[in-house]
């Protein structure tokens, strides 16, 4: 009913929330290309080959980059919910979130760095 | 989402976490030493080990990305429980069958 | 003298906002600007208070995109450039103007099983439960829930998922889960396990930010994840 933005979706946590929903669909609908992709190698390896060397392509290690913050924020931020559900309850959730989120990209962004 | 799908996700959740860590290892190992495909099928091809790691990982992620498929379903779209349930199973049976499918023809002598 | 400019909401689901132009005080709740309203330049608007001393809940809407109690609020806190937005409380169903309709809210209240059940009649002596005993804690933690519905407005999953009970339901049901006089718990852990109970939960923590008494429904509704989960594996859940 608010004409303007609604506070509780300026919760670092509902942010959260939403990084690992999209990551997760992201991955989703990612991995049965990723499956199709490998399965070419039923005929030989001569397809597989050709398709990886598309991926030598600067855009495609750019997204590759992408896929890998996507799945290491996705499993991260899964840790802590896992904890947050089976262990007691501990304060500082926005501190393990933002940690999560910032070893996802430390790590994607190395990843870039060495295949460039 | 009640406790049995709950359980199911949570628990391939957590038997995937390692899983997660190691395939990023291979990620970083196979793109640092630009392996080609002959490199990497010459490593997969007959081993027993490769078979199982991926074809448990693929068992796992089938179901845990089905049941968050149909949860994103339920809150997000229109369609009712039951109709993103069957989705949800039809989409997981995907990801199931591609995925063996794509442990076999790298993993398979 | 000073004046601010109030926009209220008119109307049902379906309405508007309409301005109004308040005198700015130097103490003033936002609960003071709705009724001076009501009093002097509107009578027609229509809002919910009763103790207006922060004890009932009665008064909680959502002010400048907030759920909050109004008579709690001080204007100074929440004004933006002289204008503050009032509207109902957020998911529930709008009787009219800033009243809304708080079935829904204590439906699921009931649905979680959130009444005490008792084990004992008045013939026997009575039950001693020490403060200090650690499913007491734990249901004191979550026990002073004076059903405002802030928590159910501000929750996302509420808003997304029909079925869902939502945090205040599922932080009572909490609260008696851990109460050792309760004999209810078969009946409430399988309601609580059930779709729309407290695995729907995706612990955003909005309630746990907006509750006036800082209570953590997340971490009752954590606690109750890994109470079904027992009572799952252990084939005690009732189906």
């Amino acid at each position: 009913m608010t004409s303007g933005r609604l506070a509780h979706r300026s919760n670092l946590l509902w942010l959260a929330a939403l990084v690992h929903r999209l990551s997760g669909l992201a991955l989703a609908i990612f991995l049965p290309l990723h499956f199709l992709t490998l399965g070419l190698a039923i005929n030989g390896e001569a397809r597989l080959e050709s398709f990886l060397r598309w991926t030598d392509a600067p855009l495609v290690k750019l997204a590759e980059s992408g896929l890998v913050f996507l799945l290491l924020v996705h499993m991260l931020g899964g840790v802590r919910l896992l904890v947050l559900e089976n262990l007691d309850w501990r304060d500082g959730q926005k501190e393990l979130a933002t940690l999560a989120a910032a070893l996802s990209a430390v790590v994607a962004f190395i990843f870039l760095a060495r295949v460039f | 989402m009640n406790v049995r799908l709950y359980f199911w996700q949570r628990l391939t959740a957590a038997l995937m976490a390692p899983l997660v860590l190691v395939h990023v290892a291979v990620i970083f190992y196979a793109t640092r030493n630009g392996m080609s495909a002959a490199d990497i099928l010459g490593r997969t091809r007959g081993s027993v080990v490769w078979a199982s790691f991926y074809g448990s990982f693929v068992a796992a992620v089938a179901i845990h990305a089905a049941i968050g498929v149909r949860n994103v379903l339920v809150e997000w779209s229109p369609i009712n429980e039951r109709h993103a349930g069957i989705f949800a199973t039809v989409f997981g049976c995907c990801l199931l069958v591609l995925g063996l499918r794509a442990v076999a023809a790298v993993a398979l002598p | 003298m000073k004046t601010m400019e109030v926009s209220l909401w008119r109307g049902r689901a379906q309405g508007r906002y309409q301005n109004y132009e308040v005198p700015l005080r130097e103490n003033q709740t936002v609960l003071d600007v709705v009724t001076y309203v009501a009093r002097h330049l509107d009578p027609t608007l229509s809002y919910r208070f009763s103790c207006r001393v922060g004890m009932c809940g009665s008064c909680a809407m959502t002010v400048n995109g907030r759920p909050r109690w109004t008579c709690r609020t001080h204007v100074a806190k929440v004004i933006r450039r002289g204008r503050i937005e009032i509207g109902p409380l957020e998911n529930l169903p709008v009787i009219k103007d800033l009243a809304t309709d708080m079935q829904p809210f204590f439906d699921k209240w009931q649905q979680a099983k959130g009444a005490f059940v008792p084990s004992r009649t008045r013939d026997d002596p009575i039950e001693e439960i020490a403060p200090s005993g650690a499913a007491r804690m734990a249901a004191d933690a979550a026990i002073e829930c004076i059903n405002c519905g802030i928590c159910y407005a501000a929750c996302d999953t509420v808003r997304w998922n029909a079925g869902y009970l939502g945090p205040a339901a599922l932080n009572r049901a909490w609260s008696l889960v851990n109460d050792e006089r309760d004999a209810g718990n078969p009946a409430r852990l399988a309601a609580v396990a059930a779709s729309g109970g407290c695995h729907a939960c995706h612990s955003h923590q909005s309630c746990q930010e907006h509750c006036p008494l800082a209570l953590n429904p997340t971490a009752s509704i954590a606690g109750l994840k890994r109470r079904t989960m027992q009572a799952y594996l252990r084939g005690e859940l009732e189906e």
